[in-house]
């Protein structure tokens, strides 16, 4: 429970109100994860907020890597932090995304606004290990071109001839030549083998209820599907209860979950 | 005029109807390209085509003297155009090519006109464009909520 501490070693705008921190452990010794993990980081004097790992998990030495949006006052301060500061880490929690699962599977990844960040590992894994899966495709929707996050690495897997990489837009003006319409729209045109896919889905709940859906008209089995959930986690190992969804703590069960576990507690009302 | 039945035949949208129901619609068919950049209708104009898009891409917008913005972009095997179905007939958007774009495009006024003549064709037709719509309007509602917008 104590934290670790972390400096940041660089910290990189991504959009207007998200921030990248690269981190270095204080004690030098890599920080291990698992892709969907999350860590509590702590803004000395001001307080502790969950937030996902963003990184490769295959590259800990080069950091520790964090993607966060300034919502509230913790995580502003967080997200804030300048070269050399100081962070506390209490962490990895949570499962994460099964990655062995989608072995020999094809993969579909849907992200939609900041959700990609709690994606990113599970990416990276997935490419660090390409030859282990068939057709790979990330579905990824934002509110409009202003506020697509990490758009040059997205630029860069879209040039790879081995991922199938589709950003579509909310709304958009005039001078965006991209795609425009909510990311379930980007699914009837994707190319998959339906019976044979893992399908892992991040962003917003209502986003996640629909994006299952049409990868359900699609033919994926919700036993097939994992979603991230997101909850006001305060201990983040599972003690406390603010993060209850019922019979689980999305921080000690999750936040990862199989949608046929998920799919029922998503439809309750305010749970 | 075989080769344009075949394509209207080909097309996913025509996916599982009879030969002789596409034989029909092809009576209502021709072979249509626009550059990037060019309209195929705008707002307010009667809609008198149907589109089949077989490549490129199309931008259905809503403008303003200032701006316009894009509600949707529409691709290759995707149709454009549901206006053509609802009395009075009027285009409720802008589409316009953000590439260049071949299309079938099938006379309105003919295509009705055989759905009149032939309900078992018109329902059929209705199949295809149902699930379509459903599909937009379920989009529609989702970029409404606006679902990314932290505020909320």
């Amino acid at each position: 429970m104590v934290p670790r501490v972390a400096r940041v070693r660089r910290r990189t705008r991504e959009i207007a109100d998200v921030s990248t921190l690269t981190l270095e452990m204080e004690d030098g010794r890599p920080f291990r994860y698992e892709p969907g993990q999350f860590n509590m980081m702590t803004a000395f004097d001001v307080g502790e907020v969950a937030i996902s790992i963003s990184g490769d998990p295959d590259r800990a030495e080069d950091g520790l890597v964090h993607t966060i949006r300034e919502v509230g006052i913790v995580s502003g301060a967080v997200a804030r932090l300048t070269t050399g500061e100081a962070v506390g880490i209490r962490g990895p929690y949570g499962r994460g995304w099964p990655v062995d699962v989608a072995r020999g599977s094809d993969v579909v990844i849907m992200a939609g606004g900041l959700g990609l960040a709690p994606l990113r590992p599970l990416i990276y894994a997935v490419l660090n290990a390409r030859k282990d899966f068939g057709k790979v495709v990330l579905l990824y929707g934002a509110r409009n071109p202003a506020e697509i996050l990490y758009r040059a690495e997205l630029e860069q897997w879209r040039r790879r001839l081995d991922v199938d990489i589709q950003v579509t837009v909310d709304t958009a003006r005039d001078d965006w030549y991209g795609s425009v319409g909510v990311v379930t729209t980007l699914v009837p045109r994707a190319t998959f083998d339906a019976r044979n896919t893992i399908a892992y889905v991040c962003g917003p709940e209502i986003m996640m209820r629909f994006a299952a859906a049409a990868l359900r008209d699609k033919g994926i089995q919700d036993e097939s599907m994992y979603l991230s959930m997101e909850r006001n986690m305060k201990c983040g190992i599972g003690l406390c209860g603010h993060c209850q969804m019922g019979p689980v703590f999305v921080c000690r069960d999750g936040p990862v979950f199989r949608n046929d576990h998920l799919r029922p507690l998503m439809s309750v009302k305010e749970l | 005029m075989e080769g344009l039945e075949r394509i209207v035949r080909e097309h996913p949208f025509f996916s599982g109807m009879k030969e002789e129901q596409t034989a029909i619609l092809a009576g209502c068919a021709k072979n249509v390209r626009f550059e990037a950049g060019q309209y195929l209708f705008h707002e307010g104009e009667p809609a008198d085509q149907l589109y089949l898009l077989r490549s490129g891409r199309v931008a259905l917008q809503i403008s303003s003297p200032e701006r316009a913005v894009t509600i949707q972009t529409v691709g290759e095997s995707e149709i454009v155009g549901a206006s053509w179905l609802v009395a009075p007939y009027r285009w409720g958007l802008d589409a316009k090519a953000l590439e260049l774009t071949r299309a079938i495009s099938l006379d309105a006024a003919c295509l009705r006109g055989k759905c009149e003549d032939d309900h078992g064709l018109g329902y059929e037709l209705m199949k295809r464009f149902m699930p379509i719509l459903h599909q937009r309007l379920q989009a529609a509602r989702l970029q409404i909520l606006d679902v990314y917008d932290i505020r909320k």
